[in-house]
């Protein structure tokens, strides 16, 4: 899956989970600062990014994906 | 070989009668904003409280457990005397002897009652409630009485914000009672005792601790397949389910788990507990506290068919299927 699927895929879940429209969901915007979405939220897409991906996103590692380039980065290479 | 003597059992156990005590003290998000930091916008966004009840210094778990149980029992149209048994459910006595049942029985006049508490924590109410329909099925007892009852005041550190806002008093009780046919169906329950480290209170000189993210993780995603087990061992579809009440821990877990039972076919019209929004988290006694609360407010009718799961600390979960006296 190349880089800009797993942003679309992620920009969707973000929509579905906190609202924020999806085109809003560009690699640069920090989750928390930019959009807005709080730390449950962010678990919620985090779980949500697991089934759709095939990856483990633990807690501990959640709280580094900062940005939304750090989540596809990440997902990119633990998928 | 002889067999030896059981008592004769009933084809089925239902609740009888509900009943509920919550403190006088009503603490809103600001009163809590005054001695710590945290604001009223922070928690009803986070956790979907706006007010809980404290329990007094000299108000003990026993005297809120009394109240409800009392309650329950009058509900019920029994008399103490009718009752063969006493469960309390909590984690937070103060004592580790005596127990809070014997004292609870007594008071209410079941003297001489056997009387035992289980700590299950959260799941505590549903644990109890399982074990109270099988022992009236068995015919151990004929009347047991369940309480969920808890000062988690006592266990709370006042200014840490990450557990002070949450956890709240009060008790909550139900009457179960034979019948020809079974009104609450099997439990679904089971523990995780490998994450144990996600909520304790480790010893007797501690305060509450929770891993919170780690916790919302789990009862977002763990709870619903319980909840969904329960009706399917009750042998019903999830779209029979009129009222849905979990464990009142987080407003937002509560639309989670909602979430999900809607996905796999719960209807629109699914009644849903949301109690916590003026109780707070209160542990054992969440369940029965919002149930009484809901009938009070007219949301539900006798003969509503309810899902009831509860889950926390252990980590143990239990869910079943009853219906509403
Ligand atoms: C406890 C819980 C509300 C904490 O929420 P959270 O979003 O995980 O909180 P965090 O600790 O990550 O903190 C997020 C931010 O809010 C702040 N914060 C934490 N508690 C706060 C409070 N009471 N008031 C205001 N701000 C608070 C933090 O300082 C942090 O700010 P920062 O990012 O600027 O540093 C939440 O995890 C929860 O409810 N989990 C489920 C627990 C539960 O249900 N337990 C009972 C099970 S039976």
């Amino acid at each position: 899956m190349s880089n800009e699927d797993i942003q679309k895929g992620l920009a969707e879940i973000v929509e579905e989970v906190a609202g924020v429209e999806a085109a809003d969901v560009t690699s640069d915007k920090s989750f928390v600062d930019d959009l807005d979405i709080d730390s449950l939220s962010m678990v919620e897409i985090a779980v949500q990014a697991e089934d759709k991906f095939g990856v483990k996103i633990p807690d501990d590692e959640l709280a580094n994906l900062k940005t939304v380039g750090d989540a596809v980065t990440y997902i990119a290479s633990n998928a | 070989m002889t067999s030896f003597a059981v008592p004769t059992g009933s084809p089925g156990a239902r609740i009888l009668g509900i009943g509920s005590y919550q403190p006088e003290t009503i603490v809103s998000n600001h009163d809590l904003a005054r001695t710590m930091d945290t604001s009223d916008q922070w928690i009803r966004e986070r956790v979907g409280i706006v007010n809980r009840r404290f329990a007094k210094p000299d108000e003990k778990l026993v005297d809120m457990a009394v109240e409800a149980g009392a309650k329950a029992v009058a509900d019920a149209g029994l008399a103490p005397t009718d009752i063969g048994a006493v469960l309390v459910a909590t984690c937070t006595m103060p004592s580790q002897i005596p127990n809070a049942a014997a004292q609870v029985a007594d008071r209410i006049g079941v003297t001489g009652a056997p009387a035992f508490d289980l700590n299950a924590a959260c799941a505590g109410f549903c644990y109890a409630l399982a074990m109270a329909s099988d022992l009236v099925r068995a015919g151990t007892a004929r009347h047991v009485l369940v309480i969920g009852a808890e000062k988690l005041t006592d266990w709370v550190d006042p200014v840490d914000r990450s557990t002070a806002i949450i956890f709240a008093d009060g008790a909550g009780a139900a009457v179960v009672g034979p019948s020809d046919t079974a009104a609450i169906g099997a439990v679904a329950w089971g523990s995780a005792g490998d994450l144990v480290d996600m909520i304790q209170i480790p010893d007797r000189h501690s305060f509450v601790h929770q891993e919170g993210q780690s916790v919302f993780r789990w009862a977002t995603t763990q709870i619903a397949p319980i909840a969904l087990r329960a009706v399917e061992l009750a042998g019903i579809e999830v779209s029979d389910v009129d009222v849905f009440v979990p464990h009142q821990a987080n407003l937002r877990i509560v639309e989670a788990i909602a979430k999900r039972l809607h996905a796999k076919g719960a209807r629109e019209d699914l009644v849903i507990a949301r109690d916590i929004v003026d109780s707070g988290n209160t542990s054992s006694a969440s369940i029965p506290l919002a149930l009484d609360h809901m009938r009070a407010a007219g949301e539900v009718r006798s003969g509503d068919v309810a899902l009831l799961v509860g889950f926390g600390a252990g980590l143990s979960y239990a869910g079943q299927v009853v219906r509403l006296p």
